[in-house]
């Protein structure tokens, strides 16, 4: 009676080793006291909300009056609307120029983290702009990138080349904004990559040393496939998180110069709060949402996240 | 003995030969640190500069015209006119207010979350009860779901509720859970030792008191990451508070600061109002870090994730 377990899911079983504890009974009531809370919020804040989104896209709304089904007409509008089609152009694009960036450089750090400097007093410098808030960090750009008494416009006209035009520009909107959210979080990622790389065994490289093989070698044929999975982890993160840039873009163009930085979430805000459009704006929410699901699948898959080869 | 001694001496006078081939990496990291943090010295020494000095001086690495007057603009402090002749808009701007709300957003918040999701983590991680893997599921799964896309019925429930401005509107999402608190807190106690538990189960203590009395104590180093963790993010929201609270009462900083900026008096922002603000914004923040940036530092790594 004693080694009477409760079915509990694979992981469970393993972890709980709940044949040890002396008695068989369940801890159903107690449980339910404990969960009751964070299921209260659970359903109430994200379950509702979600299916409740699903249902304000089928309809339309403007917050006064009450919501009213359309069936699938936002839907239509929005394959017709040039400002959805910009968006979610604007928006890739971003995500684009930020992850490769911010991945990159984040990646070198790491390696530079794991090999030359070992101080935690320097990770934690690098770590800081992460602590920021977005907004504090668009600011703080802002100003530093302003065309006329910026300091790096200074900079560049110091150097004898043409001053840019940062957020003014059509071109370089986009850009900034990816430049901005990669200054604030290559601290971060680096430090995702270089907790990666201190999971991989020393004996590794010593055993590729005895082999002769080069530092490049080594990290194309060591550090790299050992790093995959967690390398996976922090671009599902990085990528999910960067479509939904927001504050950044709302804080300084405003989706602006004309649509240059009017990304998808920046859209959303506008149309169901500046606008009152609620049925419309859940509509792209949910497209949002679609296209989130499926970047984080096919990564999942590309990158075979759930297998390490460290066997 | 003394030849060790020798040795060690030795290795005392040179501790690291110099190697050339450390010299480019080194460059880079200097580098990196330097993009990293000298921008926060720039929004100092804006701040403490003189608006109409700073287009004439803006190579200066020193304040163009050392003055307060910006942090006197920001905590309300200057006359209007005062304010407007220093290049401010003179627009009342009460950021003691926006500071307070700030401080009881984050903290109400990361007090319930942390102590609610710790309870349910126990509960994930200890208790035996049917279909306990399957909730948990769920609540893995609820990361997918993007914040903009519960945002919206959540406005629509605080607003029906009569919440809309009001600081119970705005904590309340937050204060029930935040998945990442759960996942954290069920690690570690999924790899805490039973023993403890075991004897005071033994004596026989039910399972709430074992859970206040002899686990939480034990998880006060954890607890004390995750409320750090979860404060901070806390305080750096924008997106929610935005939506819910845009009122003068109940504006919390990040939402503050953005309206400051859209105030340019006389055609230009008032930089160095504008920086004092900023960096009244981040203070908080940049403390917490001096004093625990270790603990936060470490806790950066996908030691709970396997």
């Amino acid at each position: 009676m004693a080694t009477t377990t409760i079915v509990l899911g694979r992981r469970g079983a393993l972890r709980d080793g709940g044949a040890r504890l002396r008695t068989g009974r369940s801890d159903v009531r107690i449980a339910l006291l404990f969960v009751a809370p964070v299921l209260l919020g659970l359903i109430a804040f994200y379950i509702v909300p979600t299916v409740r989104g699903l249902y304000l896209s089928f309809t339309e709304y403007s917050i006064l009056g009450s919501p009213e089904w359309v069936g699938a007409d936002n839907y239509q509008r929005l394959l017709a609307d040039p400002l959805f089609w910009n968006a979610l152009v604007v928006t890739i694009q971003y995500v684009l120029i930020n992850i490769v960036l911010q991945t990159a450089v984040a990646l070198g750090l790491a390696l530079l983290m794991h090999r030359v400097a070992h101080s935690t007093v320097i990770r934690g410098m690098l770590l800081m702009p992460y602590l920021m808030a977005n907004v504090i960090a668009a600011l703080l750009w802002f100003w530093m990138l302003d065309y006329n008494i910026g300091v790096v416009n200074q900079l560049i006209d110091g150097l004898g080349l043409p001053r840019v035009a940062f957020f003014g520009s059509q071109e370089w909107a986009i850009p900034t904004q990816a430049l901005i959210n990669t200054w604030r979080h290559m601290g971060y990622v680096a430090l995702l990559i270089f907790a990666g790389l201190q999971a991989i065994p020393e004996t590794v490289y010593e055993a590729a040393n005895l082999d002769g093989a080069n530092p490049f070698q080594q990290f194309t044929r060591i550090t790299l496939p050992l790093l995959r999975p967690v390398l996976a982890l922090v671009l599902i993160l990085t990528v999910t998180g960067s479509f939904q840039v927001f504050d950044t873009v709302a804080v300084t163009t405003q989706g602006g110069p004309v649509n240059a930085s009017r990304v998808l979430q920046f859209y959303i805000w506008q149309k169901a709060f500046a606008e009152q459009e609620f049925g419309y704006g859940s509509a792209i929410a949910v497209v949002l949402f679609l296209i989130l699901a499926i970047v984080a699948f096919i990564q999942m898959r590309v990158l075979r996240g759930n297998e390490s080869d460290l066997a | 003995m003394s030849e060790t001694r020798a040795l060690l001496t030795a290795a005392r006078r040179r501790p690291r030969r110099f190697q050339w081939r450390l010299v480019f990496p080194w460059i880079l990291v200097t580098l990196a640190v330097a993009v990293s943090v000298l921008p926060f010295y720039w929004v100092l020494r804006t701040a403490l500069s003189t608006n109409s000095m700073l287009a004439s001086h803006s190579g200066s690495l020193l304040p163009a015209g050392f003055n307060l007057g910006a942090f006197a603009r920001v905590f309300g402090l200057q006359s209007p006119a005062e304010a407007i002749a220093q290049g401010g808009s003179g627009a009342s701007i009460s950021f003691w207010t926006y500071l307070l709300n700030s401080a009881v957003f984050a903290t109400a918040t990361t007090v319930c979350a942390v102590f609610f999701s710790s309870m349910a983590a126990y509960a994930f991680a200890r208790l035996r009860w049917k279909g306990r893997d399957k909730v948990f599921g769920l609540f893995l799964a609820t990361v997918l779901i993007p914040p903009i896309f519960t945002a919206l019925p959540n406005f629509l429930l605080v607003r029906n509720l009569g919440l809309l401005n009001t600081m119970l509107g705005m904590v309340l999402p937050y204060l029930f859970m935040t998945p990442f608190a759960i996942f954290f807190m069920r690690q570690f106690f999924l790899n805490m030792s039973r023993e403890v538990e075991e004897a005071a189960m033994l004596d026989g203590a039910k399972h709430w008191r074992i859970f206040f009395q002899v686990v939480l104590p034990n998880a006060a180093a954890p607890l004390a990451t995750l409320a750090l963790l979860t404060f901070m993010t806390q305080w750096n929201e924008y997106f929610w508070p935005l939506l819910v609270a845009s009122d003068d009462s109940t504006r919390v900083l990040t939402v503050g600061l953005g309206v400051f900026k859209s105030q340019a008096p006389q055609g230009a922002p008032d930089w160095s109002g504008l920086m004092a603000a900023t960096l009244v914004s981040a203070l908080p923040v940049l403390i917490l870090f001096a004093i625990f940036g270790k603990r936060i530092v470490n806790s950066i790594g996908f030691t709970g994730t396997k």
